[in-house]
C-alpha cells in the first residue's frame, strides 16, 4: 500500500526527521489559512499516488499567499495520469545546495532489508544506479542486529561528510530505519533528501510503501484503503473486500484464474494472440462457487469488457465449484457477456458435466481458449 | 536401482515430517494426500490440540514433542499467516533443517527474520507461498495435485503453483518426466532461490534438464542467468517468464509479482536468460517442445 507523500512526511515528523513546514489543503480557503502560517516562497504539491507526478504539472511554485490559492485550485481541478487530486500538500520551498537519496527496501537474494544511500538525489534511484553506480552506496542490514547508529555514520562518511553534518544524517538514516522497521515498509525512501544552503538536511519528499501482508498490523492505513481514499479502482477494492487479487489493465477481455502464475501466464498469452486483457483477477486456491460468482460480478462490471476468458485449473481448487459459481453468476446478473472456460483438474468431468448441461461449451487447451477468447473480442463481443 | 538411492532433490525416503496446523482444513487433507502419495508424516503440531490424533496421525503441542518422540527431520506450514513466522522460528529452535512453508501472506519483516535464523542454523526453507516440493513417485512435501507428475529426469523450479502444474501436465503429456519439481513461492523473500535449485540440480545425477519458471518482480532470473554463464552450467536449461504483459507499478497477485520502474520486467529476465544460452519459451505449451529438442539432442 502506498502513502500519500503528506502521510509519510507527518510519520517522519514524527520520528523526528527534518521536513519542511507545511499543510494539506482540499481547497484554496483552507490552502490560504495554511500558507499565512508558513515563510514564503511555497511549493503546492498535488497529493496524488501515480509516478511522474512532477512532470504530469503535479508540483507548482508560488511566492505569495494569492499564488498558493491559484496553484490549489488549478491542482484540485487536475486529473493526474487519470486520477483526480484530491488534496494539495503546501509547503515552505527548501533552499536547495545539494539533492541526496536515502532509502531502504528489500533485498531477495540476500533475503534481507538493504539501505541504499547516494549523493545524487532527485531523480528515480534506478537511473541512478544505470547511469552512475559508482554514485550509489549499497549497505546490507543484518536482521539480526538491524540498522545501528555506527551503520549510519558509515554510510554518512562514504557520502562525504564530516563532523556535525556526518552526525545529524547518520540520526536521520536511522530514525528512517526506525520507520521502516515499525510500519512495515516494504520501500521507505526521502527523495531527495536536501543539504540546505545553511548546511542543514531536510526530506523534501517521502515515499513509503507498506508491505500488503503486513496490513493486518496497520489498521488505520487499511481502513484509509478500502474507504477508498487511495489509487484503487472501484473494482479492485470491491476484489480487496472479497480476497480475491485483481488488477484493472486496459484492454477488453475479462480474465479470471486460479495462481497468480497462471493468470498472469493467460494474459500473456492473450497478448500473444493479438488481444488485450482487461484486468488480472486471481481467485485463488480453493474458491468456493460464491468466491467464483463474486470475481465474474466485479470483471464483468467494468464496462470495457467484450469477452470474458475463464481459465482454471483444478489443485486445491475444484472444477465443479467453478462450474457451480458461473451459473450462480449468470443466474444472479445475467449472461451480459460471451464467455470462454477453459476447465481442467480436479473433479474436472463434474465441472463440464454442470456446464455442458447448461449450454456453456467447455475447452481443455489454454491456447485455444485464449485464441477463441481473442476472435470474440475482435468481432466486438459477439 | 540401489534400494536406498536418494532420487531427486531436498527430500527422499528419510524425509519424516511434522505437519503444523495438522488440524486445520488444510492441514488435515493435505496430509492425507501427502501419506497417499507415499511421505513420511510422522507428527502433527497444533498448539491445544495436543493428544488428539488427525489421519492417524498423532497432534502435539509442540515441536520439542513431535521431534524427540517421532525423530522428525522436516517440517510443513499450513499455519496461518500471523502465527506462521512462530511456526518457523519454533521448527528452527528445535533443529528441523528442511521447512516448507505453505502459507501465504506472511509479512516481509517476519519472513527476513525466519530466514536469518536458517542461515545461523543452516536450515533450508522453501517458501513461503510455495506449492511445496515433489519427488515424483517417491515423496512429497506440499499441496499439488501428484497425478499430473511422473518420475523421470527433468529437474523444475518456479515461483508459481498453478502455473508450474500447467508446465508439469505439459511434460507429462509429453512423456517428459521430472526429478523433483520445487516450488520456491511467490513472495519477494524466500528460503531457497533459482541458484540455490540450479547447484543442487547440477550435483543431482537423475537430473538431465531444468525447466525454470521465473516471473516479473525482482532479479533472482537474472542473477540464475549470470550465474548460468559464469559457471558454464552444464546442464540444459529451458526457461519461462510470466508477466510480459503486466504493467508497472502493478502487483500481479504474488506479492513478489511487481515491476518497479525499469527493475524486474519480463524482458530484462528474458534477455538475461538468452544471452546465457538458455532458451526461452514464448508460451507455457512451448516448453515440453523446447525440452524434448534439447534432451534428444
Amino acid at each position: 500500500m502506498k502513502l500519500f507523500e503528506y502521510e509519510a512526511k507527518n510519520i517522519l515528523t514524527k520520528y523526528g526527521i527534518p521536513t519542511p513546514n507545511g499543510g494539506l489543503a482540499t481547497n484554496a480557503s483552507q490552502a490560504h489559512e495554511i500558507a499565512t502560517k508558513l515563510k514564503p516562497p511555497f511549493v503546492v504539491k498535488a497529493q496524488v499516488l501515480v509516478a511522474g507526478r512532477g512532470k504530469a504539472g503535479g508540483i507548482l511554485f508560488a511566492d505569495s499567499i494569492a499564488d498558493v490559492e491559484k496553484a490549489t485550485e488549478k491542482l484540485l481541478s487536475m486529473q493526474i495520469k487519470g486520477i483526480p487530486v484530491r488534496n494539495v500538500w503546501i509547503e515552505e520551498k527548501v533552499q536547495i545546495k545539494k539533492e541526496l537519496y536515502f532509502g531502504i527496501t528489500t533485498d531477495r537474494f540476500n533475503q534481507s532489508y538493504v539501505a541504499i544511500a547516494s549523493t545524487i538525489g532527485g531523480m528515480e534511484i534506478e537511473e541512478v544506479a544505470a547511469e552512475a553506480p559508482e554514485k550509489i552506496i549499497k549497505f546490507l542490514i543484518n536482521p539480526q542486529h538491524g540498522f545501528r547508529s555506527f551503520h549510519a555514520r558509515h554510510i554518512a562518511r562514504k557520502m562525504g561528510y564530516a563532523g556535525s553534518q556526518l552526525s545529524e544524517l547518520g540520526r536521520i538514516f536511522e530514525r528512517l530505519y526506525c520507520v521502516g522497521m515499525d510500519y512495515d515498509a516494504e520501500l521507505i525512501e526521502m527523495n531527495p533528501l536536501v543539504e540546505t544552503v545553511d548546511g542543514k538536511f531536510v526530506a523534501a519528499d517521502a515515499r513509503i510503501i507498506i508491505d500488503d501482508n503486513a496490513l493486518f498490523r496497520h489498521q488505520e492505513y487499511k481502513k484509509r484503503l478500502l474507504e477508498g481514499e487511495s489509487e484503487l479502482s472501484p473494482q479492485e477494492i470491491e476484489a480487496m473486500k472479497n480476497d480475491l487479487a485483481y488488477v484493472k489493465l486496459e484492454g477488453d477481455i475479462g480474465v479470471i484464474g486460479n495462481g497468480a502464475g497462471l493468470v498472469m501466464a493467460t494474459l500473456d498469452t492473450i497478448q500473444y494472440y493479438g488481444g488485450k486483457p482487461a484486468n488480472f483477477l486471481d481467485v485463488g486456491g480453493g474458491a468456493p462457487a460464491e468466491k467464483i460468482a463474486t470475481a465474474l460480478k466485479i470483471v464483468l462490471s467494468d464496462p470495457n469488457v467484450k469477452a470474458l476468458f475463464i481459465n482454471i485449473l483444478g489443485g486445491i481448487t475444484r472444477c465443479d465449484e467453478v462450474a457451480r459459481g458461473i451459473l450462480e453468476a449468470e443466474e444472479k446478473i445475467g449472461a451480459t457477456k460471451p464467455m470462454v472456460i477453459r476447465l481442467v483438474g480436479t473433479n474436472e468431468a463434474e465441472g463440464k458435466r454442470i456446464l455442458t448441461e447448461a449450454g456453456i461449451h467447455v475447452l481443455e487447451s489454454m491456447e485455444e481458449a485464449a485464441q477463441r477468447a481473442v476472435e470474440i473480442s475482435r468481432h466486438g463481443g459477439k | 536401482m540401489e534400494a536406498n538411492k536418494k532420487l531427486g532433490i531436498i527430500i527422499g525416503k528419510n524425509t519424516r515430517a511434522i505437519v503444523h496446523g495438522i488440524t486445520g482444513t488444510q492441514g488435515s487433507f493435505h496430509t492425507q494426500l501427502m501419506l497417499e502419495y507415499g511421505t513420511k508424516i510422522v507428527a502433527g503440531v497444533t498448539p491445544g490440540k495436543g493428544g488428539t490424533q488427525v489421519q492417524g496421525i498423532p497432534v502435539y503441542d509442540t515441536v520439542e514433542e513431535a521431534k524427540e518422540k517421532h525423530s522428525a527431520n522436516a517440517s510443513i506450514i499450513f499455519v496461518p499467516a500471523p502465527f506462521a513466522t512462530d511456526s518457523a522460528l519454533e521448527a528452527l529452535e528445535n533443529g528441523i533443517k528442511t521447512i516448507v512453508i505453505i502459507t501465504e501472506h506472511i509479512p516481509i519483516k517476519d519472513a527476513v527474520n525466519v530466514m536469518a535464523y536458517a542461515k545461523d542454523v543452516n536450515a533450508t526453507i522453501i517458501g513461503p507461498n510455495t506449492p511445496g516440493i515433489i519427488t515424483p513417485g517417491e515423496s512429497k512435501l506440499g499441496i499439488m495435485p501428484a497425478h499430473i507428475f511422473k518420475p523421470g529426469n527433468i529437474g523444475m523450479v518456479s515461483r508459481s503453483g498453478t502455473l508450474t502444474y500447467e508446465i508439469a501436465a505439459g511434460l507429462t503429456r509429453k512423456n517428459l518426466g521430472q526429478s523433483t519439481c520445487l516450488g520456491l513461492g511467490g513472495d519477494p523473500i524466500t528460503g531457497l532461490n533459482f541458484i540455490d535449485a540450479l547447484e543442487m540440480f547440477e550435483k543431482d545425477p537423475q537430473t538431465k534438464a531444468i525447466v525454470l519458471i521465473g516471473e516479473i518482480g525482482g532479479n533472482l532470473e537474472e542473477l540464475a542467468a549470470e550465474y548460468i554463464t559464469k559457471n558454464k552450467y552444464p546442464k540444459p536449461v529451458v526457461a519461462f517468464i510470466a508477466g510480459r504483459s503486466a504493467p508497472p507499478g502493478k502487483r500481479m497477485g504474488h506479492a513478489g509479482a511487481i515491476v518497479m520502474g525499469k527493475a524486474g520486467t519480463a524482458e530484462s529476465k528474458i534477455e538475461k536468460f538468452k544471452n546465457a544460452g538458455v532458451k526461452v519459451a514464448e508460451k507455457p505449451n512451448d516448453v515440453p517442445e523446447l525440452l524434448a529438442k534439447l534432451v534428444s539432442a
